[in-house]
């Protein structure tokens, strides 16, 4: 009986391979296409706003469109790459080889770590510019108490400017952008263990960021929960919330099969001579996210798809009128957030631990303390989810022990900051815009981490829960953290990657606006919380006017100083002077190749004598000495 | 016999469409009884028999078709570890779930 089915199956397989290959690809694309839409179309028509949907407006039925369109594009690139990675040659489509110098390579499947991570990097910032619209949107609500928009405006906004930032500029900037593009020239290797994985992690951001995006035209609008997306509120978004479990959902997918790709080029694809404790720092910290990546996303994608599920079809799961259990969603969601947010820092630190010993020419402080307490931070960030819980219906003698998880995960971050100061002494210095963003991460996250332990100790929490303190701490530890470290690794990298230098002139007056635009921001914040003001309302008390205020031009400020990145890098291409192989007489591998590197990185298999951060060590080879004209 | 051992770890184990058309068959049938149980009230037995199947099912699929069986030392470490950390987390919300009327004061 099973022979049977099995010659079957093999008479359909070669069968198929008779028919012209696009029309294989072709038919198998439009019958797929053709399931999801009908599938979307029903679970958005059954929202609960079901009356709004009886009656579309021209909206809806657009929403609904860039929906359905965001999911078939979804399909598109699944089957596609499916195809593609089967070795199906589709005639429409040209090959790496024929595409190498060509400008279309960065908008089709590469498996070139270098094209990939050159598409991460335009994509994630051009949405760091939607999400800081967003977000100037939100201090423009709040500049003056009253109300601008509706506060049903105002949910979109904040809720979408954290849901972009997080999922679509932050993680996949550090982590795809830099993480793709620098982790196979750091281990010395030609590329990602598995390329074409590697082409469908970032395949997969478009049609997620498409299907999120798309509530911005549903009637009832996007997700408006928040990132957190915390039930009963939740649940009783209608298409926008949906498209926001979907597309999280998508963009979850893409951080798994990014992970372990990492992993595998990690431990597998090292040059000769690069053993574990010769890994650069930020090689580390991008394993580590990979672990977290990896073990953490599935709790996400599984919270994600029981929402999804109590909403379109009437599950019980997370509704306390069925029977469910609203907390489980808090459980089950911070047990990946609260990891993703190292997700979100730890290349971060990766990205610092590689620039300080450069601009100070001295080897690393305490390298392996630098690495165990990575290693460290991962496994605890694992222990401590329930700190976000504190203020809830939790049992409250949980509360005593992740308290102490939470306090005891200050310890190895304290570490790195010794680490970091370690090094700066004594070193021959040098403020360029890296470092100078280096070292604003280094004392805005002291900032940040200790508001953190602020928030950690219950008593304390209790009371600044969901106020503005806890808003003034994510962004010391987020912007001021993670956003900075981004724009180090800009200035620090774009020359290999594009082969030009960016202004350093621009590039100071970029950062000083920057850090000043942040302070005034984020720090008064500490005070609006403190005193009371909730976080997530449209509106506050007259008392806090004047502060808010502040905060809102300060906003501004920072907004308008990140024209002036975009201005530099379109400026580099046109005028930039052309980068050498190694602008800053640094020791990694990457440095060790042209800028931009050839397609396979290196002309020939290297074999590696020394560790990454011997500066100022007479040994080797000349790229060991101090900088020229010391 | 090591060597040979070896050289499978490394090639990798190709499973053949029987085993897995069996396998799939094995899931789709499974996946019958999980209904099929639905409509019996087994009591407190409910939840346990829900278990069972859904356990036995994720069984097949580790073993078969992510090749659980033929893999070798680190990477059943990675699945191992994907189930520890399943069981952290399983263990962190009963705490909360169990627990929770404790301290319910008398209405
Ligand atoms: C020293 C280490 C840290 C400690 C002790 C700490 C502690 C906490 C605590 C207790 C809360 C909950 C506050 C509340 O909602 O009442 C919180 C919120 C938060 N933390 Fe941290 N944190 C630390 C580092 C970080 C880092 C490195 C990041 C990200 C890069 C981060 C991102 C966040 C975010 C995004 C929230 C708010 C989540 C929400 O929207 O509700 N924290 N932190
Ligand atoms: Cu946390």
């Amino acid at each position: 009986m099973v022979g049977h089915i099995v010659t079957f199956v093999q008479h359909l397989q070669a069968h198929a391979r008779q028919l012209p290959r696009l029309g294989r690809a072709g038919s198998a694309f439009l019958l797929a296409l053709l399931l999801v839409m009908v599938g979307t179309g029903q679970a958005l028509a059954q929202a609960p706003e079901g009356t709004a949907n009886a009656n579309p407006t021209l909206t809806t039925m657009l929403g609904i469109t860039m929906g359905v369109l965001g999911v078939g594009l979804l399909t598109a690139v699944l089957i596609s790459f499916v195809v593609w990675a089967t070795g199906t040659r589709n005639p429409l489509i040209p090959t790496d080889e024929e595409m190498e110098h060509s400008f279309r390579r960065y908008f089709w499947f590469s498996v070139d770590h270098k094209v990939i991570g050159i598409q991460y990097f335009w994509t994630s910032l051009f949405f760091f510019f939607i999400g800081g619209l967003m977000a100037l949107l939100v201090r423009w609500e709040l500049a003056q108490p009253g109300l601008t928009f509706t506060p049903d405006q105002y949910n979109q906004f904040f809720t979408m400017h954290a849901t972009i930032m997080i999922f679509l500029f932050i993680i996949p900037m550090l982590v795809g952008a830099f993480g793709n593009y620098a982790v196979p020239l750091m281990v010395g290797t030609f590329d990602m263990a598995f390329p074409k994985l590697n082409a469908l992690s970032y395949w997969l951001v478009p049609p997620g960021a498409l299907i999120i995006m798309a509530g911005f035209l549903a009637e009832s609008g996007t997700a408006k929960a928040g990132w957190t997306s915390y039930p009963p509120v939740a649940l009783q978004g209608g298409a926008g919330q949906m498209l926001w479990l979907l597309g999280v959902f998508v963009l979850g997918w893409s951080s798994i099969v990014g992970g372990m790709n990492f992993l595998v080029t990690i431990m597998n694809m090292r040059t000769k001579g690069v053993h574990y404790f010769r890994l650069p720092l930020f090689v580390w910290a991008i394993a580590t996210t990979a672990v977290l990546a990896v073990l953490g996303t599935p709790s996400l994608a599984a919270a994600v798809t029981l929402q999804f599920m109590n909403i379109a079809f009437g599950f019980p799961f997370f509704d306390a009128a069925k029977g469910g259990n609203p907390l489980m969603w808090q459980h089950v969601f911070w047990f990946y957030s609260h990891p993703a947010v190292y997700i979100m820092i730890l290349p971060a630190f990766g990205i610092v631990s590689e620039i300080i010993p450069v601009f100070s020419r001295k080897p690393l402080f305490g390298y392996r303390a630098l690495v165990y307490a990575t290693a460290g931070i991962g496994v605890l960030s694992f222990l401590v989810w329930a700190h976000h819980m504190f203020a809830s219906a939790m049992f409250p003698w949980l509360r005593i022990p992740f308290m102490l998880t939470t306090m005891l995960i200050a310890v190895p971050t304290g570490i790195k900051i010794f680490n970091w100061l370690g090094t700066l002494a004594f070193g021959k210095i040098r403020l360029e815009t890296p470092m100078l963003f280096s070292l604003a991460l280094v004392s805005m996250f002291v900032i940040g981490g200790i508001s953190g332990v602020f928030l950690g100790s219950v008593p304390v929490d209790l009371h600044l829960h969901d106020t503005y303190f806890v808003v003034a701490h994510i962004h010391y530890v987020l912007f001021g953290g993670s956003a900075f470290a981004i724009f180090g690794g800009i200035y620090y990298w774009f020359p290999k990657m594009f082969g030009r230098m960016l202004n350093e002139s621009l590039g100071k007056i970029h950062f000083w606006l920057s850090f000043i635009g942040f302070n005034v921001a984020f720090l008064p914040m500490h005070a609006v919380g403190a005193l009371g003001m909730p976080r997530r309302y449209a509106d506050y008390d007259i008392a806090f006017t004047e502060l808010n205020l502040t905060i809102s031009i300060g906003a501004f400020l920072l907004g308008f100083a990140q024209l002036i990145l975009i201005y530099n890098m379109l400026r580099a291409f046109q005028v930039g002077k052309v980068a050498p192989a190694n602008p800053w007489n640094a020791r990694t591998l990457e440095w060790l190749t042209t800028s931009p590197p050839p397609h396979y990185n290196f002309e020939e298999p290297l074999t590696v004598d020394h560790d990454p951060y011997d500066y100022g060590r007479r040994i080797s080879s000349p790229e060991a000495l101090p900088v020229p004209g010391d | 016999m090591a060597k040979q051992s070896n050289h499978e770890a490394h090639v990798g184990h190709v499973t053949s469409p029987t085993t897995y058309l069996i396998a799939a068959g094995a899931l789709f049938v499974l996946t019958a009884l999980t209904v099929g149980a639905a409509f019996v009230d087994l009591g407190p037995l409910n939840d346990l028999v829900a278990l069972l199947i859904a356990g036995t099912k994720a069984a097949i699929i580790i073993v078969v078709f992510m090749h659980g069986r033929y893999t070798s030392g680190i990477t059943r470490l990675a699945m191992v570890a994907g189930l520890i950390w399943l069981a952290l987390l399983i263990l962190g919300v009963m705490d909360d779930y169990l627990t929770r009327d404790w301290l319910m004061t008398p209405s």
